[in-house]
């Protein structure tokens, strides 16, 4: 097959890699939903032709969708973050049973450190739950040849396939050589397969007893593979590593002979055994849970492993050495400036406006998370997606404290928020649940979603009304309003509460990544700035405090969104 | 632990600066050149004026995208109060190029979107890269403002060359 790309040598992040190796396997079907790091694999997927990209509204409809891909025969892939895949461990469970029809990869990115996550939980763990083989790429090169791999051994072994990356890996730019296309199986047949495909439980526990049989193939097949490949050097020290823990091992350790675990599940029992024989002190070294050190110890393995402290956190070159020498893991602050809402963000005024209210909010993922910090300091609970919801209405079923509201994104509540309503509708919930609608996924960079009307490829498309679709889950009522309008939402939100109603609230203003229009910048009259501080407590980035505490507008960042100008009594703050 | 045939850079900064488009140029040129690189990035929700780091490793072979710590032979920070953070990366023989940041604001005035060319400039003075492959990798990795890049970038690597 010809191919223009061929042996060209690019400059890839892991997310790119994986969507390029995707695309030359021959994927003809992928739908994600954004979540840092996993987010551009589906937006570099969405940049080809021929083949559909997509936004789906979650990751259990991104992974369903994917698979029914398979079902219907080409090669399908989906992608999510590590708590993104939480959302779709409910078909992952029961898909390990049924099977593929072709080649189905479940691409998950964990974010060791907690980059941008609520948690650091280790997907590898997954693998032998749901039963399904676990692949581990160390950097972007091995991402872009592994995924080949992945849909064959899904299609050789009738099961999904787990696609393990990091945030290093996802995030780390390679340059390396990409060679062509390869050989892409022809369409498969639609099946009417009830056994495989109706799980009910005659079906299923065959499908069962079908699954060990085809563990068992994988555990011969992870003994043989080339992705699990060791190299012999200095015999007197051998590490047992996978992902990107392999090169901070080989950058330290460069002498040292090691076993790299490109496919750790199922784990290839009688290769480490092999190795172990060739080394005089065997050491594991993996970030996050002891996921190796545990199947090794479970084989009698004798082996150094890490202490507990190492399961928190990132690893580096520096940290794989200090785990070497016995060290406990040192809890190093974070340093640098802190993440601010956006000059001219529409969530800064609504958040001002809540925090006079001194409402309790249950807040939700996304930029307005941000709103918890002080010292806008006005949003209470965030958790995982699309619980805020829920949460509200949990809350104010049971506290004495009747002042309690919903903050989620537009996004976020298409996600899941949606549900939380018509269940909050159902059970006869009163109170107000804000949609801050900024027109966009807004935390993950700037993505589409249902209620802007345009498709992953930028495409105009049906355009999801959330006023309609908050009075078909049955609010009582629903009003949309500009949040620069701080004082009126204020208002609002103050009768709202006091209504025997359940309200929705769409507090609509798009966001500054996407409306880059601006008004003139202002500035700090300091002969009539009295430097009492309020501007400041707005929290925008174009606002500064110097040493003899004068306050002043940095005009490059000012957007002219004139918030400041509104909460000044003193008219200090005046046109440029 | 020592590779000595590998060059490590540094680029830091703040949300919106540039730092990565910064990373990327050095990325490319040292591809072009010929060389085996990994970059390595810190971002996420660094648009909201978060601090932004990224390194560029390049050389024969590189394997870990993080150097090992103290090992930065170029530290290239683009935000004079996120100066200190980073410092410690650079180590006792390598260079440290915050002298110039003040030049690079003075050079390009209002037009802060081209400070990262002019500090490329700089970092390519340090750098066995040729010239061609700079420009090559400017104009690969901006979609705009080619010629304007171009000027600071040169700039920058002629104020650099003066030592």
């Amino acid at each position: 097959m010809s191919n223009p790309m061929q042996h060209k040598i690019v400059l890839l992040s892991g997310n790119e890699a994986i969507a390029w190796g995707a695309k030359a396997a021959g994927v003809s079907f992928a739908s994600g939903y954004p979540g840092t790091p996993s987010t551009e694999i589906l937006e570099t997927l969405g940049t080809f032709d021929g083949l559909e990209a997509q936004w789906a509204v979650n990751e259990k409809v991104a992974y369903e969708a994917a698979f029914g891909a398979s079902l219907g025969g080409k090669r399908a892939l989906t992608a999510c973050k590590h708590v993104g895949l939480n959302v779709a461990m409910d078909p992952l469970m029961t898909t390990a049973y049924s099977g593929v029809n072709a080649g189905f990869v479940v691409v998950v990115a964990d974010d060791p450190g907690m980059y941008s996550s609520q948690n650091e939980q280790d997907t590898r763990r997954v693998a032998p739950y749901a039963k399904i083989p676990l692949i581990e790429p160390s950097s972007p090169s091995e991402a872009y040849r592994y995924i080949e791999e992945a849909f064959r051994i899904s299609e050789q072994f009738d099961i999904p396939v787990l696609f393990r990356i990091t945030t290093r890996i996802s995030h780390t730019k390679e340059s390396f050589e990409i060679a062509g296309s390869y050989n892409v199986p022809p369409i498969r047949p639609l099946e009417r397969n009830p056994s495989k495909y109706v799980m009910v439980p005659g079906h299923a526990r065959a499908r069962h007893v079908d699954l060990e049989k085809r563990l068992l193939g994988l555990k011969e097949y992870a003994e043989h593979t080339s992705l699990n490949h060791w190299e012999i050097k200095d015999r007197k020290i051998g590490f047992i590593t996978s992902g990107i823990s392999a090169l901070y091992v080989k950058e330290v350790y460069p002498d040292a002979s090691i076993l790299t675990l490109g496919m750790s599940f199922p784990f290839p029992v009688k290769k480490i055994k092999a190795f172990a024989k060739k080394v005089m002190k065997l050491y594991v070294i993996e970030e996050l849970e002891p996921f190796l050190e545990e199947q090794l110890k479970q084989e009698g393995i004798t082996v150094v492993c890490k202490k507990p402290s190492w399961r928190c956190g990132e690893l580096s070159p520096d940290a794989v050495k200090r785990i070497v020498e016995r060290k406990e893991r040192e809890d190093k602050p974070k340093k640098g400036r802190r993440p601010l809402l956006c000059p001219g963000c529409p969530h800064r005024p609504a958040f001002y406006a809540l925090k006079k209210t001194r409402f309790f909010v249950a807040g939700d993922i996304g930029c307005y998370t941000l709103g918890a910090l002080e010292p806008l300091a006005s949003l209470h609970t965030q958790l995982c997606m699309g619980a805020s919801v829920p949460f509200f209405e949990g809350i104010s079923k049971t506290t004495l404290d009747k002042k309690i509201v919903a903050v989620i994104g537009d996004s976020t509540f298409i996600h899941t928020g949606l549900s939380g309503l018509i269940s909050a509708a159902y059970n006869n919930t009163k109170g107000v649940v804000v949609i801050m609608d900024n027109a966009i996924t807004a935390m993950t960079g700037a993505q589409e979603n249902p209620a802007t009307g345009v498709t992953l490829q930028g495409i105009r498309t049906k355009k999801l009304s959330l006023e309609n679709i908050c009075k078909a889950a049955n609010a009582d009522q629903v009003d949309v309003i500009d949040p620069y309008d701080f004082l009126a939402f204020e208002k609002l939100l103050k009768t709202r509460i006091e209504e025997d109603k359940l309200s929705v609230i769409i507090a609509r203003h798009p966001c500054k990544i996407i409306d880059r229009s601006r008004k003139p910048a202002l500035k700090i009259d300091t002969a009539a700035c009295k430097k009492c501080g309020l501007c400041m407590k707005l929290d925008c980035p174009a606002i500064s405090e110097d040493k003899d505490g004068n306050l002043h507008i940095d005009e490059q960042m000012c957007v002219g969104c004139e918030l400041c100008q509104k909460v000044c009594n003193l008219n200090a703050v005046v046109p440029v | 632990m020592k590779n000595k045939s590998i060059t490590n850079v540094l680029f830091y900064g703040v949300g919106g600066q540039g730092v990565l488009s910064a990373s990327e140029v050095c990325a490319r040129a040292a591809l072009i050149e010929g060389f085996h690189v990994k970059k390595s990035e810190v971002k996420g929700m660094a648009q909201r004026g978060g601090s932004v780091e990224s390194y560029v490793r390049f050389g024969p072979c590189v394997l870990s995208p993080l150097p090992p710590e103290g090992q930065t032979d170029i530290l290239v920070c683009l935000y004079e109060s996120e100066y200190p953070r980073l410092r410690s990366e650079l180590k006792t023989e390598g260079v440290d190029l915050f002298s110039y940041l003040d030049k690079a604001h003075r050079a390009v005035g209002e037009h802060k979107i081209f400070l990262n060319a002019y500090m490329l400039g700089v970092v390519s003075s340090y750098l066995k890269i040729k010239e061609e492959a700079w420009v090559m990798a400017l104009e690969d990795t901006f979609e705009r403002g080619h010629a304007q890049n171009k000027e600071y970038f040169l700039q920058g690597r002629q104020e650099g060359g003066r030592r």
